[in-house]
């Protein structure tokens, strides 16, 4: 790596877009154990206690006319539940609070994370992976529960020619072990590219302090794309929980009814 | 804009590697991802999802109440402008009735009462008549009493000899031509 | 700009594996007009299926995600 440090020396401007995400102990400057309170631990605490207000304190009046917030709880509880019902079928019913869990931690996580000075928790690959290989893991061993192996007929396209079929397994078979994969990488890389490319266009706006000149044009342009940016990431927060509850839904769908 | 490619350089410098593949804080961040889901999933399933589900659940039966209340009542509407519209009818036919006999009371009061006058009228009518012959009567004979009288008169006056039955007849003929 | 060699075949590397988002973006956008000139043409079918929509361009957004997770890794784990 280059190690010019010049930059900041000279009051330009200063890139630091991957910052946001380095791991940091809350109290002092130890190394990060198993078990030390980090940024990541308060972010996940704010999440939990957000959708502990959403959704424990928001609905406590069991109002049958709801307030708002009750509202906005029952919305959400509609919305997954309705997915659930729709896309994976009755019977995934059973995985509703699980599921639920998952969109709640993202879609929260992923809100709170646009707070400036945040730190976004879902913009990290261990965390997606985790919550991508549970998934994998919950489809894989429901499927094989479910339909023994039988459930390995997900892989064997019926519909297709004879021959062509073992090269579709094939196929079919790396698919299936990419999906968590990009399940994760979906998730993580989203939140991480938008996020950094608000911190680079931020890391512009301060141009007016070095120049005038250039400044003046640079700054309000920048300042521009920041909130173009960020309201585009608004939406991105909750598209990109939404796709990951889709597809887990739909990846439960082919455990509980394997036939392709 | 020069400085802006040193400066990425001096970015990278800063942060060696990406955060996200430093896997020394992997296992830290896990853990807390694994603590925060459990958490989460043990609000939502014990609190949060059955009490919106009772929520929604009395919701919907308070609505399906509130519309089978609401049929009632409707259908409760109905029976009543039934009856309503049934005693009206029974009000006006009663009335329509009560009218009719008031109608033939009056009518065969008042037959009664000009048959009545009629009757007074026919009798004062015979009476007067009765009185009118009579007194027409009365008068023919004081006529023929006077016209005798005078008739003697006169034929004594002129030198004659009134017989007084002679001119009785004379003005009995007289009178009847 | 002093630095090796190494270093600069990683940034043009990482420059290069951006022309991916492009691909993904041309991906997006033609899932997304099909949709839309498919719900021009039949209105009443399209809200059914905006879940099929997002499914879709989530895959084809998630090669693009890759594409820019490979210039990351040149530009900063290389």
């Amino acid at each position: 790596m280059a190690t010019e440090t010049h930059g900041a020396d000279q009051g330009g401007l200063v890139f630091h877009p991957m910052d946001q995400f380095i791991v940091k102990p809350l109290f002092g400057d130890g190394p990060v154990g198993l078990f030390t309170l980090t940024n990541v631990t308060l972010w996940m605490a704010l999440t939990v206690l957000a959708i502990f207000a959403l959704l424990v304190l928001g609905t406590s009046g069991r109002a049958t006319i709801p307030s708002r917030v009750q509202s906005v709880a029952e919305l959400v509880y509609d919305f997954i539940r309705k997915m659930v019902e729709d896309v994976a079928g009755k019977d995934a019913l059973v995985f509703f609070p699980y599921i639920m869990t998952l969109f709640l931690f993202i879609l929260f996580a992923n809100f709170l994370g646009l707070l400036p000075m945040a730190f976004t928790t879902t913009s990290h690959i261990a965390v997606t992976a985790v919550m991508a290989v549970m998934v994998f893991l919950t489809v894989t061993i429901v499927g094989f529960v479910k339909h023994g192996f039988g459930f390995l007929g997900l892989f064997w396209v019926s519909s297709a020619p004879l021959a062509l079929r073992p090269v579709l397994a094939l196929i079919e078979v790396i698919s299936y072990f990419v999906r968590p994969v990009s399940h994760s990488i979906r998730l993580a890389g989203n939140m991480m590219a938008g996020h950094a490319v608000v911190k680079v266009f931020a890391a512009f706006a301060p141009m007016i302090l070095i120049s005038t000149g250039i400044g003046l044009v640079v700054t309000p342009l920048s300042i521009l794309a920041i909130s173009t940016i960020y309201a585009l990431e608004v939406l991105v927060a909750f598209i990109q929980a939404y796709v990951f509850t889709i597809l887990t839904c739909v990846y439960l769908k082919d455990a509980l009814h394997p036939s392709h | 804009m020069a400085s802006e490619t040193h400066n990425a350089a001096d970015a990278a410098a800063s942060a060696p590697g990406l955060p996200q593949l430093n896997f020394d804080h992997f296992g830290n961040q896990i853990f807390w991802l694994l603590v925060t889901l459990v958490v989460i999933y043990f609000v939502l399933s014990r609190v949060a999802l059955p009490r919106i589900a009772a929520v929604l659940a009395e919701r919907q039966g308070t609505i399906t109440n509130d519309l089978a209340a609401a049929e009632d009542l409707k259908a409760k509407a109905v029976e009543a402008e039934e009856a309503y519209n049934k005693a009206l009818a029974d009000a006006r036919s009663e009335a329509q009735t009560i009218v009719n006999a008031a109608k033939a009371e009056i009518k065969a009061d008042l037959d009664k009462a000009i048959a009545k006058a009629d009757a007074e009228i026919a009798a004062k009518t015979a009476e007067g008549e009765k009185k009118i012959a009579e007194i027409r009567a009365n008068a023919l004979v004081s006529v023929k009493e006077v016209a005798n009288d005078t008739t003697g008169e006169i034929v004594t006056a002129l030198g004659g000899k009134a017989d007084k039955r002679t001119v009785t007849a004379a003005v009995t003929a007289r009178m009847k031509g | 700009m002093e630095g090796d060699i190494v270093q600069m075949g990683a940034y043009i590397g990482a420059g290069l594996a951006c022309t991916g988002m492009g691909g993904a973006a041309l991906g997006v956008g033609h899932v997304a007009g099909n949709f839309l000139s498919g719900a021009l043409r039949n209105p009443s079918a399209a809200a059914g299926q905006t879940a099929t929509l997002f499914i879709g361009i989530a895959f084809a957004e998630a090669l693009g995600i890759f594409s820019f997770l490979v210039a990351l890794l040149l530009m900063f784990a290389v």
